[in-house]
């Protein structure tokens, strides 16, 4: 054991912390305005996935040149981005607005059911006749993502930096920053800090709360598909039952940050990543799920405000 | 129609449809599909006392369901020593889920309903794993074989088996929830700080709920295990099973014994002879009915629950038979002191 694998699996924990911090700012933006669990938001998550293989092998840019994929990739991310912010405008229009003043558990329910309605949707797309989903012969089977980015390294010296790595901070550090201007120094961030506070105020004060809800939604949705399109590349292999445990990684890392809390969702994430490479190296790895859950359970229990969080209190 | 009747004609019913079912036509006979359901009626009536009755959402009952399958199995297999018989083994698995239900318990029931919630969904997915990884007690992703019984309508005796059980469970939790505890449970589901401030002991209310949950999904594993002579795989109790239990509770209607039964009854027959007999069918039109073909019931399973928990928390929150408030209690100097005299 020397320090280099150590810091080699740091990275790649950082890297793939990235990913699952990018579904957990997801998670804690709508959790931060109506104090939801969305728990439909990993499997939003693997629909966006869905809908980005299906672009990709509609495109047929699994042998597309590498200046085709710096226009497309792109595009794509802005597509998925559409496509989970659509989605997500519908449901919280169909299925939560209804629901609003509802007890917590009725509306966790919802979205537990919403969860599984996800799930079997993206079964059925997994038996889409496309190439890229195996023709449809098994719908249910984990599918290929096209490896576009390849495994090229920006760096291979004593430890090795793949391009991949530099894609993951490239995509989830400026949305950081522009999703913490967006609730800290926009007008609609004030509403939606306001609404969070105290809708009823927020409402008496002009702000539209069923609108500013939805949009924070949409927002949300946007994070997971454009975390779907990331996941695709970095990993590579997509399956209609991941998004249930990719939503329960984000969860827990939006809980050890702090729910609610921007900053905290990512920091969340990449102790969560560093937790899981090290945990892979160090002990057998069926394990690691164990771990993290673990984590989950123990720091509901003794600091449910997590790391940076101040705000999670019951509002009586 | 009078309560107590209704109980009666249904019971005997149930008793007597293992001998109507033979006189059906062999395409629609039942035969041992209808036990499962009776046993995931227990099950359900056991998360009921948490949800229903306290109003605390756990999704982790398979979790219990497990650790009921497998202790059942460790307690009766020849592989271990133990082999104490079907009644020690039933009893030790119960023990063993509250125990465990206790562990879990005792820090997280201070935790708001979400989070409680999440909590027991975790809880649920590293017990699936701890049973995985185990191997050298649980012997693995292969789970333990008990010796299989013979004869060829050998479900019988674990139909009737559930069947008394319930029977019993239907009396003990009816008394229950008019019992100063199942009061205890309405108030501290209705307002725990007020029932805290009246000088109810939530909390203990709520451990007692959460223990007699465990240890009837504890008991739904033992007959599991029981019936198939075998602990079943660790995939089994995934949150998948959880959430059956759950929508068989939400359906019926929380808190409301008839209704969790009848809930059961729906998504046990929907989960074991519907969607099975309309799989029958597509084979039978010559149509595929594997797990690869999109018209297979099987991959309709996740979308059915779904919006069957989507539609009822929207249009029915309090399921299809709601529960009936818990009628005051008679005054001291009343009708009700005077029978107790006489």
């Amino acid at each position: 054991m020397d320090g280099w694998l150590i810091l080699q699996l740091l990275i790649e924990g950082l890297s793939y912390g990235m990913i699952i911090a990018l579904i957990a700012l997801g998670y804690t933006m709508v959790y931060g305005v109506v104090e939801l669990i969305n728990f439909a938001h990993g499997d939003l998550f693997m629909l966006g996935c869905y809908a980005a293989l299906t672009l990709v092998g509609g495109l047929g840019l699994a042998t597309a040149t590498p200046a085709t994929l710096w226009w497309a990739l792109p595009l794509i991310a802005i597509a998925c981005a559409a496509f989970g912010a659509l989605i997500n405008l519908g449901v919280e229009r169909v299925v939560y607005r209804p629901l609003r003043g509802a007890p917590k558990v009725t509306v966790l329910v919802t979205a537990i059911g919403l969860s599984f309605v996800f799930i079997n949707l993206g079964l059925f797309w997994g038996g889409a006749p496309m190439e890229v989903f195996g023709g449809g012969r098994a719908p249910s089977s984990p599918k290929d993502f096209p490896n576009l980015i390849g495994d090229t390294t920006v760096y291979d010296g004593v430890v090795r930096i793949a391009l991949k790595d530099v894609l993951v901070v490239a995509v989830t550090v400026p949305l950081l920053i522009a999703l913490t201007w967006l609730v800290k120094g926009t007008s609609l961030g004030r509403a939606m800090r306001a609404v969070a506070q105290a809708p009823t105020a927020a409402r008496l004060m002009g702000v539209d709360v069923d609108r500013v809800i939805a949009i924070t939604f949409a927002v949300g949705g946007a994070l997971a598909g454009i975390a779907a399109v990331v996941y695709g590349l970095y990993i590579t292999s997509v399956s209609f039952d991941m998004g249930f445990r990719m939503g329960l990684y984000a969860f827990t890392a939006a809980v050890l940050g702090g729910i609610g809390n921007l900053p905290g969702a990512v920091l969340g994430g990449l102790v969560i990543g560093v937790a899981r490479s090290f945990s892979d190296v160090f002990l057998p790895t069926e394990w690691t799920n164990a771990i993290i859950f673990l984590v989950l359970i123990l720091l509901l229990v003794f600091r449910p405000t997590g790391l940076l969080g101040s705000t999670a209190r019951e509002k009586v | 129609m009078n309560r107590p009747l209704a109980w009666i004609a249904a019971l005997a019913l149930v008793a007597a449809l293992p001998w109507i079912d033979l006189l059906l036509p062999p395409y629609w006979r039942l035969g041992g599909d209808v036990g499962p359901i009776l046993e995931l009626a227990i099950a359900a009536l056991g998360l009921n006392l948490l949800v229903g009755n306290a109003g605390l959402l756990n999704l982790g009952s398979a979790a219990f369901v497990a650790v009921g399958a497998y202790a059942f199995s460790i307690l009766t297999t020849v592989v271990y020593p133990f082999q104490i018989g079907f009644a020690g083994g039933a009893i030790g698995a119960m023990a063993v889920s509250a125990l465990v239900g206790a562990v879990i318990a005792a820090p997280t029931l201070r935790l708001r309903g979400d989070y409680l919630a999440i909590v027991t969904l975790g809880f649920g997915e590293i017990a699936k794993d701890l049973v995985t990884n185990l191997d050298v007690i649980t012997s693995g992703a292969e789970g333990l074989t008990l010796e299989p019984a013979s004869g060829a309508r050998a479900w019988l005796w674990p139909y009737y088996l559930a069947l008394a059980i319930l029977a019993v469970l239907v009396v003990a939790l009816t008394n229950l929830d008019r019992s100063r505890f199942g009061r205890a449970l309405a108030a501290v589901r209705e307002d725990e700080l007020a029932a805290s401030a009246s000088g109810v002991p939530a909390r203990r209310a709520k451990l007692w709920a959460f223990l007699g949950c465990a240890a009837l999904c504890g008991l739904y594993g033992a007959l599991y295990a029981n019936r198939l002579r075998f602990s079943g795989l660790p995939t089994n109790y995934d949150f998948q099973l959880s959430l059956v239990i759950l929508s068989a509770v939400i359906l019926g209607g929380m808190g409301s014994i008839p209704g969790v039964i009848i809930g059961a009854f729906i998504i046990g027959g929907l989960n074991s002879i519907v969607l099975a007999k309309v799989g029958d069918l597509l084979v039978r039109l010559g149509l595929p009915n594997d797990s690869n073909s999109l018209a297979s019931p099987t991959n309709w399973k996740f979308l059915i629950f779904g919006l069957c928990l989507i539609l009822m928390m929207r249009f029915r929150p309090g399921g299809l038979v709601p529960a009936r408030r818990v009628a005051p209690a008679p005054r001291a100097s009343g009708d009700g002191g005077a029978h107790g005299a006489a």
